[in-house]
């Protein structure tokens, strides 16, 4: 981890921008990027249910910080713009945003910071909540990342009767095809996901093979990073954060030197 | 969408949002995660006009408990209206 001493300079540029997300169409983001010559390993957030909000920016700076260029698309740009919680409604209300487009959208957002002159080439994927579900289904169905992770994200395991036309089939059928390491963070009293669904989907990842490490923390559960919330586990948040940045340093190289 | 638990009915009224009153033609009824209420996952109403934009919303999160009793609630009034 690059470290931090109170004699160095830092600055970070962080805007909305807009891209050519799913399909070439163009949708928003927040992008956040250490000043200096680089060159920086990439991130790629996707935003949790409750919407592209606040706390995204705060972790899409954080990304920054610690010297990552930083991305987080607003995957729910095809719905209208509002509040973000007025939006994490209405995507809720019409039954969900479309597996196809935030895979489409993530892509995306993967080769525009690649196509940076700051970017060493090594993008990895970050989600919470629906955003962790959703990182692990881009890992699968795209090979743009060189690591993942998923923080406790919902439905990866999906039974029949939960598939819909938004979400027509479940992560874990796709198990096969993730084409990046894996890390995943979950809390040990989470309902979505139960550790039963984690287990499952570990057994999944071992039948193929594949490159994963799992953390359940004790008496934390969902959402627990989020400091705003009644699910706040401090201990366990500042461990994850720190899980992560080792996991990405390990696959994406050593954080840019930009501050 | 965490829970993916939605269900969705026709309405006709009006409720008053943050620019006044509206007509309502839905109500989305979730248990997922709420915005505000401090608890994991609610009981989450959102009456809403769709056709006047996202803003055009009376939400509440409610706890299961409260829910049931605002069921009952309407129901018994529903049912003094008959008497």
């Amino acid at each position: 981890m690059h470290p931090y001493t109170t004699d160095m300079y830092e600055g970070m540029l962080a805007e909305t921008i807009m891209l050519p997300g799913n399909n070439g169409e163009i949708i928003n983001a927040y992008y956040a990027r250490p000043l200096g010559p680089g060159l920086f390993p990439g991130v790629v957030l996707i935003h949790h249910m409750p919407g592209w909000d606040e706390l995204y920016r705060e972790f899409t700076r954080k990304f920054a910080h610690h010297g990552y260029l930083a991305i987080s698309p607003n995957i729910y740009f095809r719905f209208g713009h509002g509040s973000p919680d007025d939006m994490s409604a209405k995507v809720r209300g019409s039954g969900g945003v479309p597996d196809v487009s935030v895979v489409g959208d993530i892509d995306a957002s993967a080769r525009y910071l690649k196509s940076s002159p700051l970017s060493n080439r090594k993008v990895g994927v970050f989600g919470t909540c629906s955003g962790g579900r959703q990182a692990f289904l881009v890992a699968c169905r795209t090979k743009s990342f060189d690591a993942a992770v998923n923080c406790w994200g919902g439905n990866v395991v999906q039974p029949k009767e939960k598939l819909t036309p938004a979400q027509p089939v479940a992560p874990i059928d796709y198990t096969k095809d993730l084409s990046c390491p894996l890390l995943g963070l979950f809390g040990e009293e989470d309902k979505n996901p139960t550790p039963e669904s984690v287990h499952q989907l570990e057994e999944e990842l071992k039948k193929y093979g594949k490159n994963y490490e799992f953390h359940t923390y004790p008496g934390a559960g969902h959402g627990f990073f989020y400091y705003t919330g009644v699910g706040y586990r401090p201990e366990a948040a500042v461990d994850g954060w720190k899980k992560m940045f080792t996991f990405f340093e390990k696959y994406l190289g050593t954080p840019g030197r930009g501050r | 969408m965490c829970t993916g638990i939605v269900e969705t009915v026709e309405v006709s009224g009006s409720g008053k949002g943050p620019h006044g009153w509206f007509k309502l033609e839905q109500v989305n009824v979730s248990y997922d995660h709420p915005s505000n209420a401090p608890v994991d996952q609610a009981l989450n109403i959102d009456f809403v006009n769709p056709k006047e934009g996202p803003s055009a919303r009376v939400a509440v999160e409610l706890s299961p408990e409260s829910a049931r009793n605002l069921v009952k609630a309407i129901l018994n009034a529903l049912s003094l209206k008959q008497q």
